[in-house]
C-alpha cells in the first residue's frame, strides 16, 4: 500500500504490522497530550512539585535528552570537522535521534512553566547573567540546526526525491553540511554548558555550587564533555535497538566501534575530571560553606553515598574502561553493557545536579524533603519517548536513514 | 525644595529572637497586608505561599535543658555581591530585580513566566509559587489591599518589604516637598504588627535609624553568611546556640565562629 514511499532495495514491514505499532505506541503518546492539556489547561497544580522542587522530574529530563541528544553534535564533528568519513553511516541516525531530543526538550520546556504564553519573555526581556537564557538562545538556535539537518534527509523520500527542486536543494544542503555542523558544534558546547552551569552558579546551593574560570563554573565544561562522550553512546543504544526491533543490521561494525572508542576516551578523560571536580568540591568548595560531603549524602531515606559510585565508577569508569579497550569494543554484549551504563551514568549526573541540589536543605533548621512525580509529570516525560519512537519508525520506515542498510540485507 | 537626587538606601530588619514569641501576628499582618492567596486546606505548608515563615528551632536537648525559639523568615533581599543577589542573577527573564537605590529585591509579576529558576537559587526559600489562581472566600475581595497587586496562577512571589508603603510615603514626601522620609514614615507590616516589638526595620545605612546600631550588636548575625548571599535581615539572640544555628559548620569548627 505505501511501497511507492518505502526506499528501494530496502524490505519493510507489512502496513498492518505498522498500523499496529503505530496505534499502540499513539496510544501512549495520547496519555501524555491528555496529561500535559491538564498540566496547559488547569496549571502545574497537576504536578507533585512544590516550593521545595521547583525543579523536578521535567527539568532532569530536559537535562537528560539534551545530554543524550549530544550524539548529533559530536557526531557531526568528527564527521564533518575532524574527517572520519566512515561516520557519515551513522550520522544521519545521530542527526534524527538529536532532532528527537532537542524538540523533546523544547516540549518539556513549553510544560514546565508557570505561564507558557509568556515563554518568549526568555527572548525578549532576556537577562544576560542567567545561564537559563543563553541555554534557551542556544538550544532554539541549535533546534534550528538541526531541523536543517534532518531536512535534507525527509527530502531524499523516494517521492519527494522525484520532485527536482526537492531533489536539488537535498543536494546542495549536504554540500554545505559542515557549516551547520561547526555551527552546531558551537552552539552545543554553549547550551550543554549553559545547562551544566544552571546548578553550578548558585552560591545558594553549595551541593550544586562549583567554582570555575570567568564566569563560568566547572560544570559548564563537565556538561560539554560528558554530552560529547555519552551522546554518542546513546546513539549507539538507539541503533543497537532499532537493529533488534527490525531484526537487520543496519551499521556496520567498524563504525559503530570507532564511534565506541572516541566516546571511550571521552569518557575516560570525563570521569577523570568529573573525579577531580568531586575532589575539590568536597574538600575545598563545600567545607568552605560549613558543609562536610557527608553531609550531602546522609540522614535521608534516598541520596546516600552509593549514588556517587554508581554515577562515577559504575557508570563512568567502568564503560569508559571497556569502550577503550579493543576487546571491550569488539565483545557485543560488553559494549551493549557499556553504552547503556553510559546513558545511565550521564541521566543520574543530571539527575543529581537537578534532584539532590533541591534535596539537600541548607538552613541548619531544615530538613530534607523527598519528591515523587505524579502521573501527569510521569505521562508527560514519557510522551516525548513515545513521540520518538513513532518519528525513528516514520523515518526508518520512508526515509534512507542508513546507507549501508541496502548492502548489508540484499533483497533477493 | 532640595533638588539633590535621593541618598540610596538599605532597608533591611533586624529580628529580636529573644523577644519573639512566636504568635504568628507578623504572618498574618503580612498575608493580609500583601493579598498573599491562601488555599481552604492549608496543611501542605510545601505548597502554601507564607512571605514571612516562622520557624521553631529547638536545641536538640531534653528537660531541663531542652530550648526552643521562634525565628521569623521573611525574604533576605540579599545583596550578594554588588547586587547579584541568588536570584536576581539566575532569573532568564529580568522578572527579579535588586534596587541599589532602596536595596530591596522585587518581584516584576507581569513579567514572570514561571520557570522557578529564582526558587532553586535561593536557600532561604523565601519564594513561593503561585500553584493554584487565587480564590478569595465570597466578599473578601472588598477586604484586599488596592495597593498592592494580586497575583495569578504560574507565577513566583515574595516578600517586598511591603514596597508599596514605600511608595506611598515617598509620594507623600514628595507632595510635602520633601526628598527623603523619616523612619516611621516607611515601615513594614510584620514590623507595626509584632507585639513584642521584636521586629525592627529601617535603612541599614542611616545612622539615625534604629536598625543602624542594632545591627552592630555583638550578638547579631544573619542566616547563612558563609554563603556569600550578604542578606539584609538580621538577628539577635543571646543564646549561644541560636546564632549556631544561623549557619552551617564543619565539626572541627567547633561552632566557635560566632561566639
Amino acid at each position: 500500500m505505501d511501497s511507492a514511499l518505502i526506499p528501494e532495495g530496502v524490505k519493510r514491514c507489512s502496513v498492518g504490522k505498522f498500523l499496529i505499532f503505530l496505534g499502540v505506541v499513539g496510544a501512549v503518546l495520547l496519555w501524555g497530550v491528555f496529561a500535559m492539556l491538564l498540566c496547559w489547561i488547569k496549571g502545574l497544580n497537576q504536578t507533585n512539585m512544590n516550593d521545595y522542587y521547583g525543579f523536578a522530574l521535567w527539568i532532569w529530563a530536559d537535562l537528560a535528552v539534551i545530554a543524550l541528544g549530544g550524539g548529533a553534535f559530536f557526531t557531526g564533528f568528527l564527521r564533518y570537522i575532524i574527517g572520519k568519513d566512515e561516520l557519515k553511516n551513522i550520522i544521519n541516525y545521530a542527526v534524527l535521534i538529536g532532532f528527537i531530543c532537542y524538540s523533546s526538550a523544547l516540549l518539556i520546556l513549553a510544560i514546565d512553566i508557570g505561564q507558557p504564553l509568556r515563554g518568549w519573555f526568555i527572548f525578549w526581556h532576556a537577562n544576560v547573567h542567567s545561564m537559563l537564557t543563553e541555554v534557551a538562545f542556544c538550544l532554539s538556535c541549535y533546534f534550528g540546526v538541526l531541523t536543517i539537518e534532518y531536512l535534507p534527509l525527509i527530502l531524499e523520500n523516494r517521492q519527494l526525491e522525484k520532485v527536482p527542486f526537492f531533489h536539488h536543494l537535498s543536494h546542495n544542503m549536504h554540500e554545505i553540511m559542515a557549516v551547520f555542523a561547526a555551527t552546531g558544534a558551537f552552539l552545543s558546547f554553549f547550551h550543554q554548558g549553559s545547562l551544566g552551569g544552571v546548578s553550578g552558579v548558585l552560591f545558594g546551593r553549595p551541593f550544586g555550587y562549583r567554582e570555575g574560570i570567568f564566569i563560568w563554573p566547572w560544570t559548564f565544561f563537565l556538561f560539554t564533555w560528558s554530552a560529547a562522550a555519552c551522546g554518542p553512546c546513546f546513539t549507539i543504544l538507539i541503533t543497537k535497538i532499532t537493529e533488534k526491533v527490525t531484526r537487520k543490521k543496519l551499521v556496520k561494525d567498524n563504525v559503530i566501534e570507532l564511534l565506541a572508542k572516541i566516546s571511550g576516551w571521552m569518557l575516560a578523560t570525563y570521569t577523570i575530571a568529573k573525579i577531580l571536580d568531586t575532589w575539590y568540591w568536597a574538600s575545598v568548595t563545600a567545607p568552605s560553606k560549613g558543609f562536610w560531603v557527608l553531609d550531602f549524602y546522609s540522614n535521608n531515606p534516598f541520596y546516600g553515598p552509593w549514588i556517587l559510585v554508581l554515577e562515577i565508577i559504575i557508570c563512568g569508569v567502568l564503560p569508559a574502561l571497556i569502550l577503550i579497550t579493543e576487546s571491550g569494543r569488539k565483545s557485543k554484549p560488553a559494549l551493549l553493557l557499556a553504552v547503556i551504563l553510559a546513558a545511565i551514568g550521564v541521566s543520574v549526573n543530571r539527575w543529581v545536579m537537578v534532584l539532590q541540589v533541591m534535596a539537600v536543605p541548607v538552613m541548619p533548621f531544615d530538613s530534607w524533603y523527598m519528591y515523587f512525580p505524579s502521573w501527569q509529570e510521569i505521562a508527560t516525560t514519557i510522551l516525548p519517548v513515545a513521540y520518538g519512537v513513532i518519528l525513528i519508525g516514520l523515518s526508518h520506515r520512508y526515509l534512507p536513514i542508513f546507507p549501508q542498510e541496502k548492502e548489508l540485507n540484499p533483497v533477493d | 525644595m532640595n533638588k539633590q537626587h535621593n541618598k540610596a538606601k538599605k532597608f533591611g530588619m533586624v529580628i529580636d529572637l529573644d523577644k519573639c514569641t512566636g504568635c504568628g501576628a507578623c504572618m498574618v499582618a503580612c498575608m493580609a497586608e500583601n493579598n498573599v492567596p491562601f488555599k481552604a486546606d492549608e496543611t501542605n505548608k510545601l505548597d502554601s505561599i507564607t512571605w514571612l515563615r516562622v520557624y521553631k528551632l529547638t536545641n536538640g536537648k531534653s528537660f531541663p535543658n531542652a530550648d526552643f525559639c521562634y525565628l521569623p523568615r521573611p525574604c533576605m533581599h540579599c545583596e550578594g555581591s554588588h547586587g547579584h543577589s541568588p536570584c536576581v542573577s539566575v532569573c532568564p527573564a529580568t522578572a527579579t530585580d535588586y534596587s541599589h537605590e532602596t536595596g530591596i529585591v522585587s518581584q516584576i509579576y507581569t513579567r514572570c513566566f514561571g520557570c522557578r529558576y529564582c526558587m532553586a537559587a535561593c536557600p532561604y526559600h523565601a519564594r513561593y509559587f503561585n500553584w493554584w489562581d487565587p480564590v478569595w472566600p465570597e466578599g473578601m475581595e472588598k477586604y484586599l489591599n488596592p495597593n498592592v497587586s494580586v497575583r495569578m496562577r504560574g507565577i513566583v512571589e515574595k516578600c517586598s518589604f511591603c514596597y508599596h508603603r514605600y511608595q506611598l510615603a515617598m509620594e507623600k514626601a514628595y507632595y510635602e516637598g520633601r526628598r527623603e522620609i523619616e523612619e516611621q514614615e516607611y515601615q513594614t507590616a510584620c514590623t507595626q504588627a509584632c507585639p513584642a516589638g521584636a521586629i525592627v526595620f529601617g535603612d541599614l545605612d542611616n545612622p539615625e535609624h534604629a536598625v543602624h546600631e542594632l545591627k552592630k550588636n555583638p550578638n547579631a548575625f544573619r542566616l547563612l553568611e558563609r554563603l556569600g548571599t550578604n542578606p539584609k535581615v538580621y538577628y539577635i539572640s543571646s543564646r549561644e546556640w541560636v546564632r549556631q544555628a544561623g549557619d552551617n559548620y564543619l565539626r572541627q569548627e567547633g561552632k566557635s565562629e560566632k561566639n
